[in-house]
């Protein structure tokens, strides 16, 4: 994901003056070539992420369209007042984008684990939420964001995510979800880099005569609310899938759209890292297989869910 | 390297003072008025804001988005009533509206809001913003070949922040000459002396370290703070830090260096007091 969105900034910055970019020193080689085209618009600010959010915000006030990137909890956490005061309270266009989020960086251990980042910038207003399934969808998702006049934070996982669309995503649009797959059984909505996971689960229900839709819900701020309300409408039973604290992301995001609109709570079933810190060593396969994020295990737990429903 | 100050031309110092007591009267009937807080901290900085705004800013009252206008951060937001009480009298806004201070639904919040009056150029009132905020307006000036100078208002205690010192290190390593920083060293912050709280001093020499610029001033000396603020850029390739000594409470006896009036609102007997003293009645 990190290489699409060095290469599709490239493009953007080509293309309009107005882009800048500020790395809180990292990707060392990975902007090599927008350096090389706009050595007045790359700016590595160190590591200080405060000052790197406040000096994006101060750009974007008057008139400039800065990214700002470094690895999640630090374009995140580290800087959440400067993204909520310089950045949103003015309304600020400055594009925040994430690298490893979730547990992409599991063998890092938990300083650069990524569980509660939607929940903080999900509550912050005028921020928009993105999370990208893959590669295309992070260039997508970058162009739209950076048309936008708006604060946008995407939150992208590392790199070698498997590609899961066909070819560019021309209608690629904020706060509209996207169809990958077709199923009339349950409906699996995916956030960010779990997108394959999903893939996985809906193909080994399939395997087990279950049909199962799987949907890329990119956008987790503002919700697809017609997404939302025909899923719900539909399905017997409705999957969120994130690699993220089931504490504040897009499964209490669904939770609280439910609430507030309609029936059927009862069909929602959450994937999501629980309420701890994830100390053991191991990279983000095993993360996942022992948290129970899976394609495997959800389809597992959607199969039993199902089988429970079916009973009542 | 600190480079000599070349005198400020053509200045009318004595209408500066004159200015500066005005703006001080209309501080402290917007304090008593509003009983709000901060009437001390406000005060202490009022001759920088007068230079800055009467002598040294480019910027125009009628065009108050002119993307050649000089910036100017209350980096400070709690002295807030110096900056409305200094656009309305420049005209950005009716001076009238300074009666709204702290009023319900008005525009003159106790901190500056964003995006909201004309002539606050940043929302400020979370200390450790307005330099980073200054450095992006200043780069992206750069990039656009603009020639605008910015400047920001910091107050000592906000020395505190580290974020303060990642801007400084970044503004130096961008070498933003068109930067400068003044310094409200009034040697209080909220509840106690500012070198007894965090351990400020030597200033000027920390600023100077980290690749600035930098100069200790009598910040209530109307002549050197012109002469200091009219040298930016100074030809040094460095940001400039002005270390500006001042007084809390400045220009009424009975307020100054007396930290109560950092949340102290005065009474009317009060207000004729300080008008008196600042011979304004």
């Amino acid at each position: 994901m990190r290489n699409a969105f060095a290469a599709e900034l490239t493009k953007l910055g080509d293309e309009d003056p107005r882009v800048v970019m500020l790395s809180g020193d990292i990707g060392n080689r990975l902007f090599d070539k927008f350096k090389a085209r706009h050595p007045a618009r790359f700016f590595n600010c160190g590591v200080a992420e405060a000052n790197m959010m406040g000096v994006a915000a101060g750009m974007a006030i008057n008139g400039l369209r800065p990214v700002a990137y470094t690895i999640t909890p630090f374009v995140t956490t580290r800087c959440l007042e400067q993204i909520r005061t310089d950045v949103c309270y003015h309304e600020a266009p400055v594009t925040i984008v994430a690298v490893g989020a979730g547990l992409a960086y599991s063998g890092l251990g938990p300083t650069h684990h990524a569980c509660e980042d939607i929940a903080f910038l999900r509550a912050i207003p005028n921020m928009v939420v993105i999370c990208p399934g893959d590669a295309l969808e992070v260039r997508a998702a970058l162009r739209a964001a950076m048309a936008q006049d708006a604060p946008v934070y995407i939150r992208m996982g590392k790199k070698g995510e498997p590609v899961i669309h066909a070819g560019p995503l021309e209608d690629f649009a904020i706060g509209r979800a996207i169809t990958v797959r077709e199923g009339s059984d349950v409906c699996l909505l995916s956030t960010g880099n779990m997108l394959p996971e999903a893939i996985e689960a809906a193909q080994r229900l399939s395997d087990t005569g279950i049909s199962a839709r799987v949907v890329s819900f990119h956008t987790v701020k503002p919700l697809d609310e017609t997404c939302l309300a025909e899923a719900f409408g539909r399905f017997a039973l409705v999957a969120t899938i994130e690699e993220h604290s089931l504490i504040g992301g897009f499964g209490a995001a669904v939770a609280e759209w439910l609430i507030d609109h309609g029936t059927g709570a009862d069909k929602l079933v959450r994937f999501g890292t629980p309420d701890a810190f994830f100390k053991k060593s191991g990279e983000q396969e095993f993360a996942r297989e022992t948290l129970g994020l899976t394609g495997v295990q959800i389809a597992a737990r959607m199969a039993e869910a199902l089988a429970r429903k079916g009973t009542r | 390297m600190t480079v000599a100050l070349r005198a400020s031309p053509s200045a009318d110092f004595a209408a500066l003072r004159t200015q500066a007591a005005r703006l001080r009267g209309r501080i402290i009937e917007m304090s008593h008025a509003a009983q709000a807080a901060h009437l001390a901290s406000s005060l202490s900085c009022a001759d920088i804001l007068t230079v800055a705004y009467w002598h040294v800013l480019k910027v125009d009252p009628r065009q108050p988005d002119d993307p050649l206008r000089d910036r100017f951060i209350l980096s400070k937001g709690h002295a807030a009533a110096a900056l409305y009480a200094v656009l309305a009298m420049k005209g950005f806004f009716p001076v009238e509206e300074l009666d709204t201070f702290c009023q319900d639904g008005g525009r003159l919040a106790e901190h500056p809001p964003a995006n909201l009056l004309p002539g606050v150029e940043a929302a400020t009132g979370s200390l450790g913003h307005g330099l980073p905020l200054g450095l992006g307006m200043a780069l992206s000036a750069r990039i656009k070949g603009e020639p605008v100078r910015v400047f920001a208002l910091l107050s000592d205690g906000e020395n505190n922040e580290g974020s303060v010192w990642e801007a400084a290190m970044f503004g130096a390593a961008q070498r933003l000459e068109n930067v400068c920083v003044v310094v409200d060293y009034n040697k209080w912050q909220a509840t106690a002396r500012s070198n007894e709280t965090l351990m400020l001093a030597p200033l000027r020499e920390k600023w100077a370290a980290f690749g600035w610029d930098a100069h200790e001033i009598d910040g209530h000396d109307v002549a050197a703070l012109a002469t200091a603020m009219d040298n930016v850029p100074n030809g040094s390739g460095k940001p400039v830090a002005l270390i500006a000594h001042t007084v809390k409470g400045k220009g009424v006896s009975f307020m100054e260096d007396d930290n109560n009036w950092h949340y102290r609102a005065p009474t009317a007997d009060e207000v004729v007091r300080a008008h008196k003293e600042l011979g304004l009645s």
